[in-house]
């Protein structure tokens, strides 16, 4: 019935852990005592749980990145602690078997339940906005989508108490992570949790591809969308391109676990070598999916703080739709030291480096973006600069490591992970940050608190440079990565170097926290009256914030690449129409959470071997859906009059009377 | 710093590669930072002398510019890859008018094990090799993937097992080089290092002359219980090696048409598991 779990799957012996544990389910029970108290169950079921607004999921995304960004990040301090323990004879204070889980659960948490939500939370937000739609194509299915994300977050969170994870490092190459090396429940923590989340993201990206495509505000051909939804767009093409891949590919690995195949390993002719491809055939255009949309925002707000159009708006496309293409054909860079001859080795080498003319042609675009505008610094605008210079060493060691003959050296190297976090922390992380201090206002209603995340700026700067480059000379001198401890003394210094950084990041994270609550508490005094607190330039501004459910009173007809700015210039920016009319809405439904409920308990039951409990989750799963399909009262009008009351209200917000109203005043006339 | 001191060809080679691309790059990296800084700080919104030009968004000049610069750049690289690629491959021998040193190499849990067919010793934890002496590595792993890499002498090479790969490296100068495993493979891999000792020709003979006067041999039976897994192995020598060892190694997994195997040892008990996995398939058919 239980299958491989006894109580001894729960490690009572390891003080950290249960610690950690103690406070999570301290932290936890208060939590839901809070909701109980404030009576605030129906409220959270109501209007966000069951929510399907892309705005709330997209909102509901980012809190999850932010929660597993702490998780994350506490690895990342304890790997730090033990490495500027670990030298000499000094073992440290993590034993291999626990510091190898928190490695491969820092990597994985950080790809694919931080920046992954991060990414997904602010292509939520954005995308329908920006394209002048009120929700994105399937409103249900996005639902889902985030509710399998949270299981598979819940799945890696729950390996920590009940079993243990992963020790394998976060692509979790076989052999290691075949069943003869990996014996223990950590490696299936690891395949279920993804096949999860990932079910979660290929679908989110069937849906953006299709929102993009079908959805956009009447007149916006696709030369006229935003550089963000561009960016968007591509992503999500990788997405459904590349996560089927790693679907497959974890099938293959839990046939070889489950079912005593041997893809992967060596009897019956399997070989390893074939997962390492498949996995970067995924793995590389993953890291694309990633940054792209971070560029996107990043020219959203360059443009906005500088007062000026994007600099090269056909380039920033041809460049980024080249980058969705060239992604697919760079994967082997990631093995060169593998064996593969030479002349594939420097092919890959080639379009590797190849992928650096786009990139660079965005660096300059964004450039000449500045270049004669009056750049405002707000937080958003320094992050996007602090990303520029910080992103041109990034993708210069890239380019680096692309070279066969350097990577021969530099290769599983800390000059590798150096690297990595690089781009990741000063694109995709630099990016998202960015992206929400400029969009948070579009949803909640007032702005962020300038102060806290100027200081958060400046701390994940100076961190991100104090932890990383220290790493970047450990690559120099030999310093291989996931190591436990070393017996180089010179290696040390720079270590507690990195550590000092990684604290300096801490104080980021915390800065950013206080940012959140400090803008919670004085909402009233930035409250955003007009809808447009930047002075913005595309469609989101146009409408109110924090923009009604609805999100547009009328579709907005678009005559040009830069429409809200265009109508402002022109005067029709804030013109209340006569005549409103009803809006089909999408229903709230809990379908995706009970699905995604039922998914808990098919991973945690298949992880643990229990085939009961696994095959009435599966059932649960497919049996919701069925029902869920011949559900007919999916959608709802809202009444013009209730529009009307809505907007009515904007608009005295706004200051501006209906009477007042240009066209009127010259019907007046 | 290890990479930018390397003592053996192959390793200057790599340096140079290094240093020559990085300075290309930063011809664009360094004037792309601090033009960002230079025009952050000039159109700030306080600096009204500065120009405003607030509809200029396209310039086919600057966009030529900007597409050649990186592909001047890129070019220049894909050049350099192409040629290095080819001279810096592994596999290639080093030419040389000294007769090349082979040594297998085996990764096993987690220890190396050297294999010199030549003279018929092996060695744990310990390489021996002489100076200015091409030496020609045959890589295979008994069940997990490692890396072998002396970052002094320049690339590594993954080492995997029912496979074998190929490097060739070449030491300039007599020393001890730090080597290790650059590639994850589980508990026992922060441990897994080994010294490079690079001799002259006599000391290097006089460290194989003490490995002929070993006592210890590495029959197969003896093979087998070095492939257990441990931790912090001592370095040992071994006078005696049991003939196609490593070809054993490599070729485990190969089966003829009646699955019986046909060639190499027995199979490992390291991984019981699939042995059990194995026997029970054979059982059925």
């Amino acid at each position: 019935m239980f299958g491989k779990l006894t109580l001894d799957a729960v490690p009572w012996h390891e003080p950290i852990i249960m610690g950690t544990g103690a406070v999570v389910a301290l932290g936890g029970l208060a939590l839901l005592a809070a909701i109980t108290l404030a009576g605030k169950w129906g409220y959270l079921w109501r209007e966000w749980i069951t929510s399907v607004d892309h705005k709330r999921i997209g909102v509901m995304y980012i809190i999850l990145a932010v929660v597993m960004l702490l998780r994350g990040f506490a690895d990342a301090i304890m790997m730090r602690v033990q490495q500027a323990l670990a030298y000499g004879d000094a073992a440290g204070y993590l034993p291999p078997h626990h510091y190898d889980q928190i490695f491969t659960a820092h990597g994985v948490i950080m790809i694919f339940f931080v920046a992954t939500p991060l990414i997904l939370g602010l292509m939520n937000v954005v995308v329908p906005l920006q394209i002048g739609a009120r929700d994105v194509a399937y409103p249900f299915v996005n639902s889902l989508s985030f509710w399998l994300s949270v299981v598979g977050a819940v799945l890696v969170m729950v390996s920590m108490f009940v079993g243990d994870f992963a020790a394998t490092g976060w692509v979790a190459y076989p052999p290691l992570s075949e069943l003869g090396y990996s014996p223990t429940v950590g490696m299936d923590y690891y395949i279920w949790s993804l096949q999860l989340s990932g079910l979660g993201t290929t679908l989110s990206g069937i849906n953006f591809i299709v929102t993009i495509l079908r959805m956009r505000a009447p007149g916006m051909d696709m030369m006229k969308m935003p550089v963000f939804v561009w960016t968007a767009f591509i992503t999500n093409i990788l997405i459904v391109a590349v996560f089927p891949v790693l679907t497959g590919t974890l099938a293959l690995l839990t046939m070889d676990r489950y079912f005593d195949m041997h893809f992967f390993t060596n009897e019956l002719g399997g070989n390893a070598m074939m997962y390492i491809n498949l996995i970067w055939v995924w793995g590389h255009p993953e890291v694309y999916i990633l940054i792209l949309p971070a560029f996107g925002a990043y020219s959203e707000i360059i443009a906005t703080f500088s007062g000026k159009p994007l600099f090269g708006y056909k380039s920033m496309v041809y460049a980024t739709s080249s980058i969705g293409i060239l992604s697919f054909f760079v994967w082997l860079h990631h093995f060169f030291t593998m064996g593969s001859g030479a002349n594939v080795n420097a092919f890959f080498g080639i379009m590797t480096t190849v992928i650096s003319i786009p990139t660079g042609v965005k660096l300059f675009n964004w450039l000449f973006t500045m270049y004669r505008g009056r750049i405002r610094y707000h937080s958003a605008t320094l992050w996007t600069i602090g990303f520029m210079v910080t992103f041109a060493v990034g993708g210069m060691t890239g380019v680096l490591l692309a070279v066969p003959g350097a990577d021969f050296v530099l290769h599983n190297s800390l000059f590798l992970v150096a690297h990595f976090h690089n781009v990741i922390i000063g694109g995709v992380v630099f990016g998202c940050l960015a992206g929400v201090s400029f969009w948070f206002p579009k949803v909640f209603g007032f702005t962020l608190n300038e102060f806290w995340g100027k200081v958060s700026f400046w701390c994940w700067l100076i961190g991100y440079w104090l932890a990383f480059t220290p790493l970047y000379i450990l690559g120099f001198e030999g310093m291989t990565r996931r190591m436990n401890h070393y017996e180089v003394a010179e290696w040390h210094p720079w270590l507690v170097v990195a550590l000092v950084g990684a604290l300096f990041v801490g104080m980021g994270i915390l800065a950013f926290i206080v940012q959140i609550v400090v803008s919670l508490r004085d909402r009233e005094a930035n409250r955003d009256v007009t809808g447009d607190p930047w002075d913005g330039r595309s469609l989101e501004w146009s409408t109110s914030s924090p923009a009604p459910f609805y999100n547009f009173a009328v579709l907005p007809e678009i005559t040009s690449m830069e429409q809200h700015w265009d109508n402002k210039e022109a005067g029709r920016a804030y013109v209340q129409p006569r005549k409103y009319e009803d809006i089909h809405m999408p229903r709230n439904t809990g379908a995706g959470f009970i699905i995604a409920a039922f998914s808990l308990l098919f991973g945690f039951a298949i992880v643990w071997h229990m085939w009961v409990f696994a095959a009435v989750g599966l059932a649960g799963m497919i049996v919701t859906f069925i029902v869920r399909s011949y559900d007919q009262d999916v959608d709802y009008w809202v009444p013009a009059a209730e529009v009307e009351r809505i907007e009515n209200a904007r608009f005295r917000q706004l200051g501006i009377k209906r009477f007042e109203q240009p066209e009127q005043i010259e019907e007046m006339a | 710093m290890a990479l930018l001191a390397p003592k053996g060809d192959i390793g200057v080679q790599e340096k140079n590669l290094i240093l020559i691309s990085l300075g290309l790059m930063l011809l664009v990296v360094i004037p792309v930072i601090l033009l960002t800084l230079w025009f952050a700080w000039r159109y700030r919104a306080s600096n009204t002398n500065a120009t405003y030009a607030p509809r200029w968004s396209h310039s086919t000049v600057i966009e030529v510019v900007v597409w050649s610069i990186p592909c001047v750049i890129v070019l220049t690289l894909a050049v350099l890859i192409w040629r290095t690629t080819h001279t810096l491959d592994p596999y290639r021998p080093i030419e040389s008018q000294t007769k090349p040193v082979r040594v297998d190499v085996v990764a096993l849990n987690w220890k190396w094990l050297f294999i010199y067919p030549d003279y018929g010793v092996a060695s744990v934890n310990q390489l021996a090799i002489p100076v200015d002496t091409p030496v020609e590595f045959n890589l295979t792993a008994e069940s997990l993937m490692n890396s072998f890499f002396i970052p002094q002498l320049g690339s590594q090479v993954y080492a995997m097992p029912a496979m074998q790969t190929k490097l060739h490296l070449i030491a300039n100068e007599p020393g001890v080089y730090a080597g290790r495993s650059a590639a994850f493979s589980g508990p026992g891999f922060s441990d897994m290092h080994f010294e490079t000792l690079a001799k002259s020709r006599a000391d290097f003979d006089a460290w194989i002359a003490q490995a002929k006067a070993s006592p210890t041999m590495l029959s197969r039976a003896a093979y087998e219980r070095l492939a257990q897994p441990g931790e912090k192995t001592p370095v040992t020598l071994y006078s005696n090696v049991a003939p196609g060892l490593f070809d054993g190694v490599v070729g485990k997994y190969m089966r003829d048409v009646h699955g019986n195997p046909i060639c190499g040892t027995v199979p490992s008990a390291s991984a019981p598991a699939l042995t059990l996995n194995r026997s029970a398939i054979l059982a059925a058919e």
